[in-house]
């Protein structure tokens, strides 16, 4: 192909398109101008106001020298890089074992392990938060029950170590997700060869699995890290404000105040964001970690000794205890009366969750449709980026990941404003009014906040696909097309699902880009529901009983994806074996 | 073929769904459903065929969203508690001048003006302010109920306080400036200061604070009085006192320029001033005080009455156009000097309040010369009353609409910056000072 469209330059007539645009190209072309006009542009016509004087209008970089002038920014950039490093560490803590655990060894509660890995994902923002104090608080369950018979509290949730320990719980699944992905793809081989050249144990894993599960834990430690450095909704309940994230929302909401201050430090969190991705993408860069044969299966697994058992259940039992306290606060919220100052609810009732059946199946309806559709756009466009950017050579392919990956630096409520300033004049055609409050817009923002996600899940998977199949595929006769439908594709399904998955379970409870676009109530999901009955003494019960409603919800849907990965990993193993 | 009729049913749902919202109203509000139902539910049935489509906003992001869409507007109703909202609105010419017709409401509530007086905005409802308590967590930590401002400041309450910020909430930022006008502006600051050093949070929301209260996680509150009403109507452990010093403000409807359904706004707005929406307010899950006198006659026991003569003997008469000159100016100073730094103001006062007790008895002249100087030095303001209203400053903090005419000093930036090391440094040299006499 290469050879005829450099015959085609050579021929020296005038064409308006110098070369033939190969498909490959046009697709990367329709995902430049989608990102363009969903995502840099909205974003740029919000950020561009920090590079203007306050007073004149005029171009500036004042406002950055003020930044970096004002102490109270310095220590909240100090503050956010802390809280975004402890925040990785601890999730490593909890994830590690989780992942180690369940793909080493035969291990009973595996399925339930991975599945329970997802829950903490779905919890509504400012409900975990809520739960968390409810239970860890100055006065929650167990300072209360400490104070009572021991006499001291645990400051759990005072300050900064709350929006550690709220974030590594929510976030963690990222990392638990990647790692386990990454350690089921290593051919069991590979172990088998250094277990025959006389490593095993610890030396075993340091040396030769945790190296080629690198993809996976680098891919989750970064989105873990630039979450948690983005995240305004956690520091905001737990009223920590020397923070950058906060500090943009509160200066940038206030009333009747052009406070440029708020534009700066948006601005340097996406800078800072796409700086600490671009960090990680140069530490992958020439590192290749294709296993070559795809014997399936991953780790070989062992049996545990009993002792090891009773050590793993333990471990494990600790871990979900922790990663569930929020669920579990959640729960006893739905179900109780009045909750104040004690361990545990007064009483229990099913008043609350009378009062949403009643009014919540449109939001059920709603959250399903954007969420579902948002996964579907992110997973299409996602492996449509990893492809080209990892197999073609196509000028500006790295351009394509840095934009999708952008995303991730832009905090919702950026994005909000920047759809509403971009479309509000857009008339849509149908009689379906302003493009900025067609619910069609929230579906929009969910699939280019969530791209992410999908697209380093597809690019996990893709890396660990070798070149050599595709071209083995190529010499016999497959098209372009055809190898990536039966080769790439299904060898990518894992990957391709784990992304659909985290898309699905985060987009449903979004909140704060969503908060800004809904135009009705009528249009919204469950997570604006939430938020209006979190607003008023009597609707935390009803709250709660909705965002149980959203946990089960989404968890029913990771649970059936889950069961048809194993199914399609059971079925390539069965086929893999057969052959031989 | 199957694919061209599901494509033209969802186009026909889609045009029906779109022509379903022919007589509907649309009202960006930040009160939450708890109020919004019982009103949406009334309205409906006294108006059969209209509908009333309720955007939920907090009051800044409401104001943010309303300024966004102004050319394209959508919403026909901006429905909020602060009238500084209002004000702001008003100022950027995004409410309508409409003529309303109401009966029985009088033009003032507690010395303040009712209604806008060019007929763009008008008070459906009244608030006071107060201090609301949580009875197990008292009883559990043995404090006494706090009656007035002035009781929020000793030493006893020390981290069992929270309230929310000025800049975040427009019913906080109301209190304060109450506090301020009432007590005169150093007196006032320096009150604020010595309650902040007992707080143990500051909320981000003006909801965070009764949600505090209702689960314990605080003893008091700081808060709007509906806040602590409505939450002991639903059965928190919870109870509200008026302090001697508050002022009784309007809750505010006003009808947005170009609003898509004017006349349909218009007939909400009469609604809420009417007899039948003026008991709507009674609902225990409401519990805003009506501005209709007479409606207070089916109210319940207990139940405050604004008009009544009793009510808040030293409520002061509420000056919104000096709240107006200084408002952003407010907000960033309570920031700045409170919010941002909290921690090192409670460092200080905890050590003022140590030492003290420690001198309780006076007799060490040393001690007690440190004890004053590191107070002065936790009180002292970085500006002046005349340099809160003085043009020159505020509008550091509304450049983008200052008159070209004033001549602004510095940046919003700088002025922080200046306030934040004059903070910081003040409230160290106080601690130090105060760990000093505590050590004689």
């Amino acid at each position: 192909m290469t050879d005829s469209t450099a015959s085609t330059l050579s021929r020296g007539r005038f064409r308006l398109f110098p070369q033939q645009l190969s498909g490959t190209a046009v697709a990367g072309i329709l995902i430049a101008i989608f990102l363009m006009a969903f995502l840099i542009l909205p974003v740029a016509q919000v950020i561009y106001v920090a590079f203007l004087d306050a007073r004149t209008g005029v171009f500036t970089l004042q406002n950055f020298q003020d930044f970096f002038n004002t102490s109270l920014f310095r220590e909240s950039f100090a503050n956010s890089f802390y809280v975004s490093a402890m925040s990785v560490v601890v999730a490593t803590i909890i994830a590690l074992p989780l992942a180690y655990i369940t793909t080493r060894f035969n291990f009973a509660g595996t399925a339930a392990i991975q599945a329970l890995g997802i829950i903490p994902l779905i919890m509504p923002p400012f409900v975990g938060a809520v739960a968390m104090s409810l239970l860890f608080g100055r006065n929650g369950t167990i300072n209360l029950l400490l104070n009572q018979y021991f006499g001291f509290r645990i400051p759990f949730m005072e300050g900064l170590s709350g929006v550690i320990l709220v974030q590594s719980v929510h976030y963690f699944p990222f990392i638990l997700i990647n790692l386990s992905a990454s350690l089921r793809n290593i051919d069991r081989s590979m172990e088998e060869a250094a277990q025959n050249l006389g490593s095993y144990g610890m030396r075993l894993f340091r040396r030769i699995v945790f190296p080629l599960a690198m993809p996976g834990y680098l891919a989750g430690a970064a989105l873990v890290f630039i979450k948690v450095f983005d995240d305004l909704g956690t520091p905001l309940l737990l009223n920590v404000n020397t923070m950058l994230a906060p500090q943009a929302y509160l200066r940038i909401t206030g009333v009747g105040i052009n406070d440029p201050m708020g534009y700066v430090i948006s601005f340097i969190l996406v800078a800072f964001s796409v700086f600490s991705l671009w960090a990680s993408f140069l530490f992958m860069r020439g590192k290749d970690y294709a296993t070559v044969q795809k014997g399936g299966g991953g780790l070989s697994r062992r049996d545990l000794k009993t002792s090891e058992k009773w050590l793993a259940w333990g471990v494990i039992g600790v871990i979900l205890a922790l990663v569930l306290s929020p669920h579990l606060g959640l729960v006893l919220l739905a179900f109780g009366t009045i909750w104040s100052f004690s361990p545990l609810p007064d009483g229990y009732t099913l008043q609350h969750f009378t009062t949403i059946f009643t009014q919540s199946s449109q939001y059920v309806w709603n959250t399903l449709m954007y969420a579902g559709t948002a996964a579907v756009i992110d997973v299409i466009l996602g492996s449509a980026i990893a492809y080209i950017v990892i197999r073609t050579k196509l000028p500006g392919r790295k351009w394509l990941d840095y934009m999708a990956t952008a995303a991730l630096a832009v905090p919702g409520v950026v994005l909000g404003i920047g759809y509403l300033r971009m479309f509000h004049t857009v008339e849509l055609p149908f009689g379906l009014g302003k493009m900025s409050s067609f619910w069609g817009i929230i579906i929009v923002a969910l699939a280019v906040r969530r791209l992410p996600y999908a697209l380093r899940a597809c690019m996990a998977a893709l890396q660990q696909v070798s070149l050599s199949l595709e071209e083995a595929a190529e010499s016999l006769g497959a098209s372009r097309t055809s190898t990536l439908r039966r080769i790439v594709v299904p060898l990518m399904t894992g990957g391709i699902l784990a992304g659909f998955v985290t898309s699905f379970a985060t987009a449903a409870v979004e909140l704060s880009a969503t908060i800004m676009l809904v135009a009705r109530s009528s249009d919204a999901p469950l997570a604006y529901g939430i938020y209006l009955y979190m607003q008023s003494p009597a609707g935390r019960g009803p709250g709660a009983a909705l965002g149980i409603l959203a946990v089960v919800i989404v968890a029913v849907g990771t649970y059936l994806s889950q069961r048809i990965i194993e199914r399609e990993r059971a079925r390539q193993t069965m086929t893999g074996n057969g052959q031989h | 073929m199957k694919k061209i009729l599901t494509l033209s049913a969802t186009a026909a749902l889609l045009m029906s769904s779109a022509m379903a919202f022919a007589d509907t109203v649309t009202v960006v509000t930040s009160f939450p459903r708890d109020m919004t139902d019982p009103f949406k539910s009334a309205f409906e049935a006294a108006h059969p065929g209209t509908t009333l489509e309720v955007v939920s906003r907090n009051t800044n992001a409401a104001v943010a969203h309303l300024k966004e869409t102004r050319s394209a507007n959508t919403v026909d109703l901006m429905w909020a508690s602060a009238p500084d909202a209002f004000e702001v609105l008003k100022d950027e010419g995004l409410l309508a001048k409409v003529d309303v017709q109401s009966e029985g409401i009088p033009d003032a509530i507690g010395g303040y003006p009712l209604n806008d007086a060019d007929g763009t905005y008008f008070g459906f409802a009244a608030s006071g302010y107060g201090i609301m308590y949580n009875t197990r967590y008292i009883a559990a930590n043995d404090l006494p109920i706090a009656n007035e401002w002035e009781d929020l400041m000793r030493p006893e309450y020390n981290g069992h306080v929270a309230m929310s910020s000025p800049s975040r909430s427009g019913t906080t930022h109301l209190t304060v400036e109450t506090v301020l006008q009432g007590e005169g502006w150093d007196e006032g600051w320096a009150t604020w200061k010595w309650i902040a050093g007992n707080m143990n949070t500051v909320t981000e929301r003006s909801f965070g604070v009764p949600d505090a209260v209702n689960s314990g996680a605080t003893g008091f509150g700081i808060v709007i009085d509906f806040f602590g009403l409505a939450s002991k109507a639903s059965g928190f452990p919870v109870d509200l006192v008026y302090p001697s010093v508050t002022a009784i403000v309007p809750a505010n409807i006003g009808v947005i320029e170009n609003a898509p359904n004017q006349e349909g706004a218009v007939k909400f707005v009469e609604f809420l001033l009417s007899p039948e929406g003026q008991q709507v307010l009674l609902n225990p899950a409401i519990m805003r005080l009506p501005v209709n006198p007479k409606a207070y006659e089916n109210a319940p026991d207990g139940f405050p009455n604004p008009f009544a003569d009793d009510f808040a003997p030293d409520a002061i008469e509420f000056d919104v156009d000096m709240s107006g000159e200084r408002y952003n100016l407010v907000n960033s100073l309570f920031d700045v000097l409170v919010t941002y730094r909290l921690n090192d103001l409670r460092e200080a006062v905890a050590a003022v309040q140590k030492a003290e007790a420690k001198h309780a008895n006076g007799g060490n002249d040393e001690a007690a010369a440190l004890i004053a100087e590191a107070r002065s030095l936790i009180e002292a303001m970085p500006i002046t009353e005349a340099e809160s209203l003085d043009p020159s400053f505020t509008q550091v903090f509304t450049t983008s609409r200052a008159k070209p005419e004033t001549e602004v000093m510095g940046r919003q930036a700088e002025v922080e910056q200046a306030w934040d090391s004059f903070a910081v440094g003040n409230y160290r040299k106080a601690r130090e000072l105060a760990q000093r006499a505590a050590s004689l």
